[in-house]
């Protein structure tokens, strides 16, 4: 038996991340992944000989503060200075593309009135940004840390100014397409602004809840958000990261599956114990910490017989369903996009809001949408490494795709799905079939089994008002702590939620620390 | 369609949705009720009292009578996870509980606040049954939800339950043929031939005196009411109802859902619930389980201290302090707590109360100032109160086993 101070289940980026901060702290940590890769949705997959990506492929979410704390840099993180664009594909061909801070745009109108909006964002974003790097307060709690946590952030809005303030408070839920008719008129380019706000959530333009939310959470990343991909690809950050948490001392297992959390009881109570492997090894562990989805913790691996009958119907109501497809082309050749001098951004194809709004409407009942709206990304142009040279790899984030199709999914509804898909891009690209060296479609099930995240939600559990902050996941977990003495979360499904942030990884360590 | 649900579906009648159900005892109660004293529980039609209350009463006291519990809710509880699931949700250890015994329990909400109380009878190793006074099915399937290997069936109406408490019950069913109930200690079960079925018969009840419960399948509920009322004639057998019930439970020291408690899942207001440690239940919870719902809360709320216990009260004078509000000094300046039920009690002879009281105002004086009217001019009066720890009414008959023959 070992001499350990804590387990890590999960080998995504917060469980790096985690798994480090403690490492470095002196602890002894010993981190098990089920895949045999690490890096949970940012890991490197290759679909077709020579052709590799991952579901996560961009960063914008990091923050800086990160980077420098695990010293990324030092360990081979490189990522580009040039962050990719925003374009606004358009079936006519007048596409317009989005910066940090300037619209190319089609309407005089929304040109001008773009940096007000980029303004407005990044000083929004600003004001929250202490909001997602710190554990929320308890409800209730009277301790003086949470009420300096509630003061701290109470003054950073107040500090923005009455009026700023108060315009905070009347965005800061609003369905994204109020909050884009306010500042723009054409309708591609609104379409294109309400990808970041939504993507991978279950909201549409007109979903009032946290749409805002999520885009001001993202922007909080480094360089204000803005996209950029690094050398190899994503698993260029997860390189760095193992990279990180070797050199601090943490053990790493691969394919390393695990069968439940250990709990034992007596008169004092019940404890965390350990782990115990798929292959029926027993880790021994006083602290666990989980990177894994709230209900893969708690309902696969700790047991409602564990857990209290209010706290385990709180975690099994929690809205998991993910509603994102991926569809991933191996390209003999660069696709022309027709009107781009080159599809190095990341390209929406959503014509309207209201072609978003209705392929919603079809998911939400169980089916596909006719007019299927996505996110391409030619990820090859800006990580060579991923393709056999001169040829690409194209991604493309499908909405609204659900995990439970009301008719099953069946390989024929597949094969005709990824044809629609294909019918759509090659309307942009015509001509980029003839390229196709292979093509997978994943849906929300598919990447359910492939990352063990319940129902393929990117982020574990919707971020909605009612599970983000002081309740995410719910209370009495919410402060990484859980209801169990030594058992710990600190994946996406814990504040500040997903994307590949960091955040809830490192703040689980703080609080762990503290 | 069930036998208690005539009423409900008569297609000649315009308020058929609206009608209460009927006990599988109704034809013999409803003969024998000669006031037309009804009222309800859990949707059926219940008697409030059936000739007189004291007389009633007296029966329970004196001679024995038989209450329905047909209304009270009955849960099966089975499978190879019934223990583990239900271990978790109450607060006693059921690990220790033998085949054929019965437990009284209780069960909390997260925080450690009472949802409500009840028995469990075990009548095999994956077969458990849970009775209670409110519906309970909704708690029980949120408590089951991680245990695959369990199955909650509502058998309220599965079973024709008869109480039969007082003095001379073990007479009456030694007279009916059932004689080796004897060996039943309390909480005990036996199951015993009667015509072609299988009488149940547990050494339980509510009136804190010798008695026991008669359980049977529906069709034989009006065999059994005759056999029990022939062999009871010669021992004063009467039904009796809900206000009879409440006296003497009340002797015994027994809470009373909506006069000592308000069930928590359907309390409005916050911690206008109790927790067991304030209804002076703490001996149910067992902090040697290692989980249990709502431990860490309970744990908190014993290491804290009830802030108001449940206490029994010796009132002077005769007049019930129905509603009273305590003070801790006679000019009534300071509130120290309130009454929950109040009689004067004729078995004990004493005027008697349990009340909700400031735990630190125990040690002090304590008054109760008492409403009362005589022929409609109101008057009230203050009275001292002395704690009492033990039940106002528990004799050694209701312990004794072999039960005397009386």
């Amino acid at each position: 038996m070992t001499a350990r101070d804590t387990i890590i289940i999960g080998g995504g980026h917060n469980g790096l991340v985690c798994a480090t901060v403690l490492a470095k702290s002196g602890q002894k940590v010993t981190l098990v992944e089920a895949n045999q890769a690490l890096g949970g949705m940012a890991a490197e997959c290759e679909f077709h000989p020579g052709f590799k990506t991952s579901l996560a492929q961009t960063l914008y979410a990091m923050p800086q503060s990160l980077i420098s704390e695990l010293d990324l840099c030092a360990h081979g993180l490189e990522i580009s200075t040039e962050s990719l664009p925003l374009v606004a594909l358009s079936p006519s061909g007048a596409h317009q593309t989005v910066a940090a801070r300037s619209l190319n745009g089609n309407k005089e109108s929304d040109i001008k009135a773009y940096p007000q909006y980029a303004a407005m964002l990044s000083k929004f974003a600003g004001a929250l940004a202490p909001f997602w790097e710190r554990t929320m307060p308890r409800v209730g709690a009277t301790g003086l840390s949470d009420l300096m946590t509630f003061g701290k952030l109470g003054l950073k809005l107040r500090m923005l100014g009455k009026q700023d303030m108060l315009e905070f408070l009347r965005v800061a839920t609003l369905p994204m397409r109020d909050l884009l008719d306010e500042y723009f008129e054409d309708d591609v380019l609104k379409a294109a602004l309400c990808w970041d706000a939504l993507a991978g959530s279950q909201l549409a333009p007109r979903s009032p809840n946290q749409a805002v939310l999520t885009l001001l959470n993202r922007r909080s990343g480094k360089d204000g958000g803005q996209h950029a991909i690094p050398k190899d690809g994503m698993v260029g950050l997860i390189r760095a990261l193992e990279r990180a948490a070797i050199q601090a001392g943490v053990t790493i297992r691969t394919d390393c599956p695990v069968r439940s959390v250990q709990v034992a009881g007596d008169e004092n109570g019940q404890r965390c114990t350990g782990v115990e492997l798929a292959n029926g090894e027993i880790l021994y562990s006083e602290r666990v910490v989980s990177s894994a989805d709230p209900q893969t913790t708690f309902l696969k691996l700790v047991g409602a017989a564990h857990l209290e009958v209010e706290f385990t119907n709180r975690i099994r109501r929690l809205r998991t369903k993910g509603y994102v497809a991926r569809v991933h082309l191996a390209l003999s050749a660069l696709p022309r996009f027709e009107g781009l001098d080159s599809p190095s951004g990341r390209l929406i194809i959503a014509p309207t809001m209201d072609t978003i709004e209705f392929a919603w409407d079809a998911a939400k009942y169980g089916e596909l949408p006719d007019e299927p709206v996505m996110e391409v990304l030619i990820p090859s142009l800006h990580a060579p490494s991923i393709a056999p040279q001169g040829q690409h790899v194209l991604t493309a984030n499908v909405m609204y795709v659900p995990h439970d199709l009301k008719s099953g999914w069946t390989p024929e509804k597949r094969d005709a799905f990824l044809a629609i898909i294909m019918d759509k891009l090659e309307a942009y690209a015509p001509g980029i079939r003839d390229l196709v060296l292979a093509s997978e479609l994943l849906t929300p099930a598919d990447l359910a089994a492939q990352y063990h995240v319940t129902d393929g939600h990117w982020h574990h559990c919707e971020p909605a008002i009612d599970q983000l902050l002081m309740m995410r996941p719910t209370y009495e977990a919410a402060q990484y702590a859980t209801p169990i003495t030594g058992l710990y979360l600190c994946g996406a499904g814990c504040h500040p939620a997903g994307d590949v942030s960091g955040n809830p990884g490192r703040n689980a360590a703080k609080e762990i620390l503290s | 369609m069930s036998k208690t649900d005539i009423l409900r579906n008569d297609p000649t009648d315009p308020y058929a949705g609206e009608r209460l159900k009927l006990s599988y005892f109704h034809e013999r109660e409803s003969a024998l009720n000669l006031r037309d004293a009804w009222s309800s529980w859990n949707g059926f039609k219940f008697a409030d009292y059936y000739y007189d209350v004291h007389y009633e009463y007296f029966c329970i006291r004196n001679t024995c009578g038989t209450y329905d519990i047909c209304p009270m809710q009955k849960y099966l509880v089975e499978g190879e996870d019934a223990l583990v699931m239900l271990n978790r949700m109450v607060t006693r250890d059921l690990r220790k509980l033998r085949d054929n015994r019965v437990t009284y329990v209780a069960w909390c909400t997260d925080s450690g606040r009472l949802i409500d109380d009840g028995t469990i009878f075990r009548l095999g190793e994956e077969r458990y049954l849970l009775t209670c006074g409110s519906p309970c099915l909704a708690w029980l399937r949120k408590s089951a939800f991680g245990f695959d290997r369990v199955q909650i069936t509502d058998a309220t109406e599965d079973w024709a339950a008869l109480s039969l408490q007082g003095p001379t019950s073990f007479a009456v069913l030694q007279r009916m043929g059932f004689g080796n109930v004897a060996a039943l200690k309390p909480f005990d079960i036996g199951h015993y031939p009667f015509r072609d079925t299988t009488l149940m018969i547990s050494r339980t009840g509510f009136t804190g005196d010798l008695g026991y419960e008669l359980w049977v399948d529906p069709e034989h509920a009006l065999p059994m009411w005759d056999a029990l009322y022939s062999a009871g004639a010669d021992f004063g057998i009467q039904p009796y109802g809900e206000s009879a019930t409440n006296m003497a439970r009340l002797e015994a020291g027994f809470i009373m859902p909506y006069m000592e408690f308000n069930e928590a899942l359907k309390t409005v207001n916050f911690e206008y619930d109790q927790t067991p440690f304030e209804l002076d239940l703490g001996w149910l919870v067992d902090f040697k389980k290692p989980h249990f719902n709502g431990r860490s809360a309970l744990l908190a709320h014993k290491q804290h201290g009830p802030k108001v216990i449940l206490t029994k009260l010796n009132i002077e004078g005769n007049k019930p302090a129905e509603e009273s509000i305590l003070y801790g000094d006679k000019k009534c300046s300071q509130e120290i707590g309130y009454v929950t039920s109040a009689m004067w009690s004729p078995a004990v002879k004493a005027n008697i109360a349990l009340a909700m009281v400031n735990s630190e105002a125990l040690s002090g004086d304590i008054w109760a100032e008492i409403y009362y009217q005589r022929e409609l001019r109101h008057h009230h009066k203050v009275a001292r109160c002395t704690v009492q720890d033990k039940p106002f009414w528990s004799p050694d008959r209701a312990r004794a086993t072999p039960p005397e023959l009386v």
